[in-house]
């Protein structure tokens, strides 16, 4: 186990090192750049700003400065849009919002995902499944950008009961909204993984042998049918909590959170470079690494699984 | 102002009644879930009752104004009743590049430095001219040399003095290769002498025209003279910035609790992409006459989430999302404003071999201008407080008289006909159809103004149009290189002179993307710059360019907010929508 941790870890790097060098090619042949604007800057302008930002310099040095600037000082260089901050400035204010809204409705689309797909799956086409099946079937049409314009009237508007909009650090009256407007797709998914994944577990032998042996439902499914059966909701999470937790453009814009969300799409259009840089690299590592924790997880749960 | 996709909405803005931390716990527990517009007055009731605190009517009294035994407080000039909260919130459609004034690019960071800074000059609710740190100024006689007097109670909100070395440090500074302002090109539209040398690294910057002779004189010395100097030291990049602070935090002096400023208000919190809090200054000179405690823009990207935030109470201005003006106007006509504002909304034609030839014929280019509708597109398609253009410089601009352009005055159904008439003059008519390329960036409204058009064109002329969108950037780009053939254009005003948009014609000019050239229209742009009256020049430079069509004037630009009717002492006048929290005040909400 060691070893394989230690391996993955070790091809983690390169892979990294390609996406860095992908994302930077991609990003600089993309037309356009940070500094243009309806008024085109004079040269001299251009010029300056250019040279305080190393556009000046060749392609190959300006990524190997780059890289080595993350690499030795953990330095993903100043905002380019924004100039008051620097890149590390805005991952540090972002990240932790995105980070807590996102958990947080990860663990509300674990909790009512895993137990509307459970519950489906032991009373299958009865109107308890029906129902599940409906409510997981609707939360993942109605898409987060439908959704929150939607609770935005509710709950803002018509009753009053919570603002429509803002962090504040974090008070749970700002975190409702955000939270059910993220979550809900991702609960009905993780419903419907869990609903077919246990049917099938439940119609293996060994569940038909505990139930012969006069073992209650209830210790059944917790005690046999539900770690195989989380096997394929498992790999579904990994990119999902990652997905989650680096923020949603539709969060962030419609509930003025605050993420990275915004600052990520907006980086992209604004041809932010230092932005956009180094949220991709926060999110590929982020990647990396619970896609790694997933496939640990896997062995503990499947025995079957050796590396 | 370029107008840009992002600027466009940048002129955006929402207003609320600030809650402390527990302010939505309290909304909870207080307000009765009930419909829209209502709550608001629950809202103000309840601020009413639970906000008013000892401290509020000390320093209410301390403002000049006059506390009454039950608390409420009225205006000095006005004698209205004033509300308990002083807080003014509203919208910005997205976090500004920079709020240091030498580095700031956009309009909404504008809006911000106004409160936390206060130049040589200011705007009043006109959009004139009014004292700020100089209390006057005098000018040489070969307009060369202006010289202001600063007032001497001015003080940074640490309580050093302002002196005209603060300003004298940060024009400089914003000039400088080594800040490398994306808006160093103000200083150089100033005119001030080294200012090109300096920007392009040929000269010090301490060779700059500007210097202060004393702590209270700035004497500054331009290359040549320009009529509405006076007007452009109202501009943040004007605005004086605190030497010792800058040098002591970097790039970080503009960070809530490092910053120093000398305006009304101090910045107290600064969270980007959520909000921007500034709060009265105790050391500013005219303190005593603010009466806005607090101010806050929060940044909220979707027009119609703002509309809602509105209509719950929580901002008190924002703006009326495209299309929504009448039917807002009739549901809140007291919440409702609608102001010329200074941008205008146009095609421009490349009129290099790299466009359409069928483009290089002016009849042609005159056709298809003659042929846009623009009654349509503003009432119809925009449905806002715009109006129809047939010149390039904003109806509304100071001193500008629009000038007679004939298709202003003919009917629809004239232009149509000497359109029509122009085309087969060309050799192009229903049986032969032209068939154009128009560009436009990646935007709902822009689109909706393009198809009308491009239906106008078909119905009218039998004209084809190949309609094709891009991507800001993208778009930036193809138009900057004469790489399209009908380009959709915006340009807002720098300073309220017809230059600041008849200069675009001049053949040498950067953001020329038709590449008009024209000498005559040369000579008469030079001659404007220093003549006493130069209505006549600006009026024969439109007429030239309502016969060479380099471009299609489309429509002069409207601010549609919505601005809650409590909130008084609105800029609504002024042109350029520069407004000062220092000058607004809340009544108490019937």
């Amino acid at each position: 186990m060691f070893s394989f941790v230690a391996r993955r870890l070790a091809v983690a790097v390169p892979t990294l090192l390609i996406l860095v060098i992908i994302s930077f090619i991609l990003m600089y042949a993309a037309p356009g750049g940070p500094f243009n604007s309806e008024r085109p800057l004079p040269p001299e302008v251009l010029a300056n700003i250019e040279a305080k930002y190393g556009l000046d310099q060749p392609f190959w040095k300006r990524i190997v400065d780059y890289i080595w600037g993350v690499v030795a000082h953990f330095d993903f260089g100043p905002s380019f849009k924004f100039k008051d901050r620097s890149v590390n400035d805005i991952i540090a204010q972002g990240f932790p919002v995105t980070l807590t809204y996102g958990a947080i409705s990860f663990l509300v689309a674990i909790v009512v995902g895993i137990s509307l797909g459970t519950a489906a799956a032991i009373r299958q086409n009865t109107w308890l499944d029906y129902l599940a099946v409906g409510i997981s079937i609707g939360a993942q049409v109605l898409p987060n950008f439908v959704m929150a314009p939607i609770l935005l009237l509710t709950f803002t508007l018509w009753l009053g009961w919570l603002p429509g909009g803002g962090w504040n650090g974090g008070e749970w009256p700002y975190l409702v909204m955000p939270v059910i407007a993220l979550s809900t797709s991702y609960m009905a998914s993780i419903a419907r993984i869990t609903r077919s994944s246990m049917l099938e577990v439940l119609n293996i032998n060994f569940i038909r042998t505990a139930k012969a042996k006069g073992l209650p439902m209830r210790r059944v499914i917790w005690k046999h049918a539900m770690k195989p059966a989380m096997l394929p909701v498992l790999s579904y999470l990994g990119p999902a909590f990652v997905g989650m937790i680096t923020g949603s453009v539709v969060i962030d814009s419609f509930f003025s959170t605050g993420g990275i969300g915004t600052f990520f799409v907006n980086s992209a259009f604004t041809r932010d470079y230092s932005v956009m840089m180094g949220i991709t690299i926060l999110v590929g590592a982020l990647t990396i690494i619970f896609n790694l924790l997933v496939d640990v997880l896997y062995a503990w749960i499947d025995p079957k699984i050796r590396y | 102002m370029p107008l840009g996709q992002s600027e466009i909405a940048l002129a955006i803005f929402i207003i609320k009644s600030n809650y402390g931390s527990s302010a939505p716990l309290r909304r909870m527990r207080q307000r009765k879930p009930r419909a829209g517009k209502r709550h608001f007055y629950w809202e103000i009731l309840m601020t009413l009752k639970t906000t008013l605190k000892a401290t509020t009517a000390a320093v209410l009294f301390l403002s000049g104004t006059t506390v009454f035994a039950d608390g409420h407080a009225t205006h000095p000039v006005t004698g209205e009743v004033l509300a308990t909260d002083q807080s003014f919130t509203y919208r910005d459609l997205d976090e500004s590049p920079s709020i240091d004034p030498g580095m700031a690019e956009d309009s909404a960071g504008g809006d911000i430095l106004r409160d936390l800074f206060e130049g040589l000059m200011a705007q009043d609710g006109d959009g004139n001219l009014i004292p700020g740190v100089a209390t006057g100024y005098t000018v040489s006689d070969d307009k060369l040399v202006y010289t202001f007097t600063l007032r001497d109670n001015a003080k940074w909100s640490n309580g050093e003095p302002v002196t005209a070395g603060d300003f004298e440090y940060a024009w400089k500074r914003a000039a400088s290769p080594e800040l490398a302002s994306p808006y160093s090109w103000y200083i150089e539209l100033m005119s001030l002498v080294n200012a090109s040398e300096v920007i392009a690294g040929d000269k010090d910057p301490s060779e700059l025209g500007v210097t202060a002779t004393d702590d209270h004189t700035l004497v500054v010395t331009l290359t040549q003279p320009l009529p509405y100097f006076p007007q452009m030291v109202t501009h943040y990049t004007t605005f004086p910035v605190p030497q010792a602070v800058v040098e002591e935090f970097g790039a970080d002096w503009t960070k809530p609790g490092n910053m120093v400023s000398n305006g009304a208000y101090v910045l107290t919190e600064h969270v980007p992409q959520e909000k921007l809090v500034r709060e009265r200054n105790v050391n500013y000179w005219d303190n005593e006459n603010t009466i806005i405690e607090k101010t806050t823009s929060l940044v909220i990207n979707d027009e119609n989430v703002a509309l809602t935030r509105f209509l719950a109470g929580e901002l008190d201005r924002t703006e009326v999302p495209s299309g929504q003006f009448p039917a807002l106007e009739a549901e809140y006509p007291n919440d409702i404003m609608s102001v010329p504002n200074a941008c205008s909304y146009y095609y421009t034609i490349n009129m290099t071999e790299t466009g359409n030839p069928a483009l290089q014929d002016a009849g042609v280019r005159k056709a298809l201008s003659m042929a846009v509708d623009r009654d349509v597109i503003v009432d119809n398609v925009l449905a806002g407080g715009q109006k129809a253009a047939y010149t390039f410089t904003h109806w509304a601009t100071a001193g500008f008289e629009t000038p007679d352009i004939a298709e202003a005055s003919m009917t629809q159904a004239d232009r149509n006909a000497e359109g029509v008439a122009l085309m087969e003059a060309a050799g192009y008519g229903k049986d032969n159809p032209l068939t154009v390329d128009l560009i436009y960036n990646t935007s709902d409204a822009h689109k909706g103004i393009a198809i009308a058009i491009s239906q106008m064109w078909k119905q009218t002329l039998g004209v084809e149009t190949v309609l094709s969108n891009e991507e800001w950037q993208v778009f930036l780009e193809t138009r900057g290189n004469q790489d399209y053939q009908i380009a959709r254009a915006g340009w807002c005003a720098d300073y309220t002179e017809a230059s600041t948009f008849l200069d675009l014609m001049q053949s040498e000019s950067g953001y020329n993307d038709a590449k008009y050239n024209n000498p005559e229209v040369d000579a008469l742009l030079a001659h404007a710059k220093t003549a006493d009256n130069p209505q006549a020049d600006y009026t024969a430079v439109e007429q030239i360019i309502a016969r060479d069509v380099p471009i299609i004037p489309i429509y002069h630009y409207s601010a549609d907010k919505m601005l809650r009717h409590t909130v008084k002492g609105w800029a609504y006048d002024n042109f350029q929508q520069n407004w000062y929290s220092k000058d607004l005040y809340k009544v108490a909400g019937e």
